[in-house]
């Protein structure tokens, strides 16, 4: 496993290492507290007016006395003891009311709803503290009314969320049935729809109490919690605070307890919120890096340095869980001088991660080249330095996204999008480049150019959108266009017209293009070549016409027989039976084999290798439908 | 966009005469008689009945609530009896000192808290990422009354860098630099959890963004990834992390309170905590009152800025 994989790995450790000293330390607290009356503790509100003051580490007093000559050490147990209890309690009540309010609002809903939460906002709408403040200034100065303040004030965080989940569950199919069978309204919010936003409380509590002790420290500092000689964390910071010149730790061993038990708690819900979000521990918010990581077994040489594009043995692969698959495996393609090849496939043969790892764009994490290399007009684009690849991209090879609305910035205007991607690669200035953008509207036949450029992508159609994508790609002359299936997401008609304006773009600028996509009349219409991909190999490449005529492979004749007149909407390549394996568990033979018709005994015992069946024309299989003889 | 603020601002309204109505009600549960409060156990009931009917005390709730925001509106706020001087007067006084600290402890907030998750998304699950990750977790557990009493031990008795308190008035005293001075550790105090807050939401959010199909766009423009991470990224994360900058707002105002009395700052707070302690429930109300209409604009102004940032918003 690589580099990256064993440090993300070893973080979610470290991760769940902090949550587990964070437990350790909170059980160690609270047993303490809770052990409290049997501990060997001095009396802590024993005064002694000799020993007043006295620093920590002096006999018979381990942290020292206070200015009663208390012993804080007792104290410091005793108050624990106590902010642990108001924390909890208030913790208890805030999600007691809150989840009240929040399961009536949500399961109820309607006006009652809206009157619930319009309140809810009102009390959000406050300060947090100061809310607190005025309740306590209501209710008097005391522990008791510090701990409802508290309580009050947190009522909203409970109520949101279990609202939020609770106007879910209403809407489910066993609520209703629940309904329907005759339970009263009550019933069915106890017996159906609490349960289920149980996760939820223990989650809010989780990440409130800490908070809670926190704040009510707070109030108990400012004196307006615990009033003597009731005592907790924060009243007895507060007293040390008269002291703090002279007697520092009278204050600093009070607060650092606070500290540790916030810190511990905090410590405690990171973990638990960690473990149940599930996008952390699949590390799918792994930042991906600039450019694909290359760890390559092997470095072949270019055979066609006058190709565009060759790729000879590309082996591109992923990280699972801790274990390495290849996506991508042993991929030959070569792309001539101006030339459409198409890339055919169904969704997860591995074809946008082919097109994907020319120029590095696959995320790393979890992606590596592990073999192989793509020459770009004979220069090995895996062994450039990631500048020399920067200043590629855009430039000699462009690129053209499936989703034109999540592929352009949704902040930027158009206009600022194909002005950055102009000066990327040409020192030119704001005013000419913006001229040349005005230019790449107009050849991608948008109307009222000038007018577009201070359109934002959410302003224009689908259609529009990728236009502007396909212009964007066409804005510094690239010799190589890879387009990843830059029409599937657009409605049908629309698609044709895309289609049409990049055929004939491709042939004016004479680049080649790299024309990923599942649909072989897409194909039909655009490309000179096609390469069939399946399960991460290539398994059949010839000129379109020929493959089209009689296709050797038969995973391609399925894929042929499905064709439609061009235009049609899709579901054509469900008509296969079975599902491609996953890359992750391909068979021992021919990957095709398990939902071939044609397949022998033989075609499961070893990984099938490429015949040439004539020039230019290759299949990967022992059977193919065609003999040379035929092509 | 001119309308778009004067829009906002309209929905400002009903909250904020929400706010006044929920102040009133907490202040309307006071128990006891608040005549009697006044004029002390000792007051014979007729002079109890005419305070009463003075203070409209006799009169129905709504009608109570009515007259107290009609006198709201022109700047009546009530007396308060222990300082026997007009609130509005004592309020506004120290709602500069407190706007002062609370604005400063908000900006530093921002600014450390955003380029710390930025870093820390960047450099992820690197050393960087690590040590910015243990020091949010410190930060947000910090208790900040605590803290404050640690700064003024370290920086004022020990190295006597910056003063512990002393912080008169805004206006008169020594002049910008001595503000300053008396600014850094209550500001500092107060900015630590926020800033604690905002890196970690600010490190979600680039995470988040960085994953988006625009920024492998912005790659495969070939932008330098300078670019890719300050512009492209890092502008989208910002749009999710501003409402929470305004959410910080709330707690940075609600933690002046501690800070404030820590290092004797003469913001509301300070006057609230004294004004809690003297049972002062005028003061209180209008200190209350005048906190929280603060809040709601600076909630109000992290709309419109995250409108500014996201034209899909307008």
């Amino acid at each position: 496993m690589a580099n990256a994989g064993r440090s993300g790995a070893v973080s979610l450790l470290l991760n769940n290492r902090l949550a587990a000293a964070g437990v350790a330390l909170l059980a160690l607290i609270v047993a303490v507290a809770l052990l409290a009356p049997v501990l060997p503790l001095a009396d802590p509100n024993a005064t002694a007016p000799a020993d007043r003051l006295m620093r920590p580490f002096s006999p018979d007093h381990l942290l020292g006395t206070d200015a009663l000559g208390r012993d804080i050490l007792a104290r410091l147990v005793w108050g624990t003891r106590v902010s642990l209890m108001v924390g909890i309690s208030a913790t208890a009540i805030a999600a007691m009311v809150g989840s009240a309010i929040g399961l009536v609002a949500g399961f109820v809903g309607g006006r009652i709803d809206g009157l619930l939460m319009r309140g809810i906002d009102m009390v959000m709408a406050f300060p947090y503290i100061l809310l607190a403040l005025a309740i306590v200034a209501v209710l008097g100065p005391g522990l008791l009314n510090a701990l409802y303040a508290i309580a009050v004030v947190n009522v909203p965080f409970f109520a949101r969320n279990v609202r939020g989940m609770a106007l879910g569950l209403s809407r489910r199919e066993f609520v209703d049935a629940a309904r329907l069978s005759g339970q009263s309204g009550p019933e069915v919010l106890f017996a159906e729809v609490l349960p289920n936003v149980m996760p939820v409380i223990v989650v809010t509590m989780s990440t409130t109490v800490g908070w809670m002790i926190l704040e009510t420290a707070g109030l108990s500092f400012l004196g307006l919690g615990a009033q003597p000689p009731q005592a907790d964390l924060g009243s007895m910071l507060g007293e040390g605070r008269k002291v703090l010149f002279n007697a520092p730790h009278v204050s600093v061993v009070p607060g650092l307890m606070i500290f540790v038990l916030v810190m511990s708690i905090n410590l405690v819900g990171d973990g638990v919120r960690d473990v149940l979000d599930p996008r952390l521990k699949s590390g799918a918010l792994a930042r991906p890096s600039a450019r694909t990581r290359v760890e390559r077994a092997d470095a072949p040489v270019a055979t066609t340095p006058a190709a565009v594009l060759e790729l000879k043995g590309l082996r591109t692969l992923f990280g699972l869980g801790g274990r390495e698959v290849a996506a991508v495996r042993d991929v030959d393609l070569l792309i001539g001088e101006g030339e459409c090849l198409g890339l055919v496939g169904e969704s997860g043969s591995g074809k946008s991660v082919t097109a994907m790892s020319i120029m590095g764009l696959v995320p790393s994490p979890p992606g590596r080249i592990g073999g192989g290399a793509a020459f770009f007009r004979g220069r090995d684009l895996f062994a450039l330095s990631d500048g020399e690849i920067r200043r590629m991209r855009g430039s000699a090879v462009a690129h053209v996204f499936q989703d034109p609305l999540s592929t352009l910035h949704p902040l930027f205007t158009i206009g600022d999008q194909l002005i950055e991607a102009i000066r990327a690669h040409r020192p030119l200035r704001r005013r000419t480049a913006r001229q040349e953008a005005a230019d790449l509207l107009a050849l991608v036949r948008i109307p009222n150019p000038r007018l577009r450029l201070e359109a934002y992508p959410h302003e224009l159609s689908g259609g529009m959108r990728q236009r502007v994508a396909i212009a964007m790609a066409l804005a510094n002359d690239a010799d190589l266009v890879v387009a990843d299936e830059p029409t599937t997401a657009l409605d049908v008609t629309v698609q044709a017209e895309v289609l049409t304006l990049l055929n004939r773009l491709r042939q004016e600028k004479n680049a080649a293009v790299l024309f990923i996509t599942h649909d072989f009349g897409v194909v039909s219409a655009l490309c000179d070549r096609v390469a069939v991909m399946y399960a991460g190999e290539i398994v059949e490449t010839g000129r379109t016409e020929a493959v089209l005529a009689a296709p050797a492979h038969p995973y391609t004749r399925r894929l042929v027989d499905c064709v439609p007149v061009l235009g049609e909407p899709e579901r054509r390549l469900d008509a296969i039976e079975g599902r491609p394996p996953p890359p992750g568990a391909l068979p021992k033979g021919c990957a095709f084999a398990p939902r071939c018709p044609s397949v022998a005994p033989v075609c499961r015992e070893a990984p099938v290798a490429v015949r040439e069946l004539a020039a230019g024309r290759t299949a990967r299989c022992l059977f193919p439908l065609v003999g040379a003889g035929h092509v | 966009m001119i309308a778009y603020v004067a829009k906002r601002l309209l929905a400002a309204v009903p909250v904020l005469f929400g706010l006044t109505i929920i102040v009133f009600l907490i202040m309307a549960m006071i128990p006891g008689d608040p005549a009697t409060a006044i004029l002390g156990s000792y007051a014979t009931p007729e002079n109890v009945e005419r305070l009463n009917r003075q203070l409209g005390l006799d009169r129905s709730l709504v009608e109570q609530y009515l007259v107290w925001i009609t006198n709201l509106f022109h700047g009546d706020f009530g007396r308060s009896y222990a300082l026997n001087r007009p609130v509005i007067d004592e309020v506004m006084e120290r709602l500069s000192a407190t706007l002062l600290l609370a604005g400063t402890a908000l900006v530093l907030a921002s600014v450390l808290g955003l380029l710390a998750g930025v870093v820390s998304a960047v450099r992820q699950y690197g050393w960087t990422d690590r040590i910015v990750t243990f020091l949010v977790l410190v930060g947000i557990s910090m208790p900040a009354f605590w803290l404050g009493l640690l700064l003024i031990l370290l920086f004022a008795v020990t190295w006597r860098l910056f003063p512990a308190s002393g912080m008169v008035a805004i206006y008169g005293g020594g002049g910008p630099l001595d503000i300053l001075r008396h600014l850094v550790l209550p500001a500092v105090t107060l900015a630590v959890v926020a800033t604690g807050v905002i890196a970690r939401l600010t490190r979600t959010a680039m995470l988040e963004v960085l994953r988006q199909d625009y920024i492998r766009t912005a790659r495969a423009k070939g932008l330098r990834e300078r670019r890719v991470i300050f512009r492209h990224a890092f502008v989208a994360a910002l749009v999710a992390v501003v409402p929470v900058i305004g959410i910080q707002a709330g707690f940075v105002l609600g933690g002046a309170v501690y800070v404030e009395t820590v290092f004797q700052w003469p913001g509301i707070g300070s006057m609230l905590v004294n004004a809690i302690a003297t049972r002062d429930i005028l003061l209180v109300q209008g200190g209350v009152l005048v906190v929280a209409a603060a809040y709601v604009l600076f909630n109000l102004a992290a709309d419109v800025v995250q409108t500014l940032l996201d034209p899909r918003l307008r």
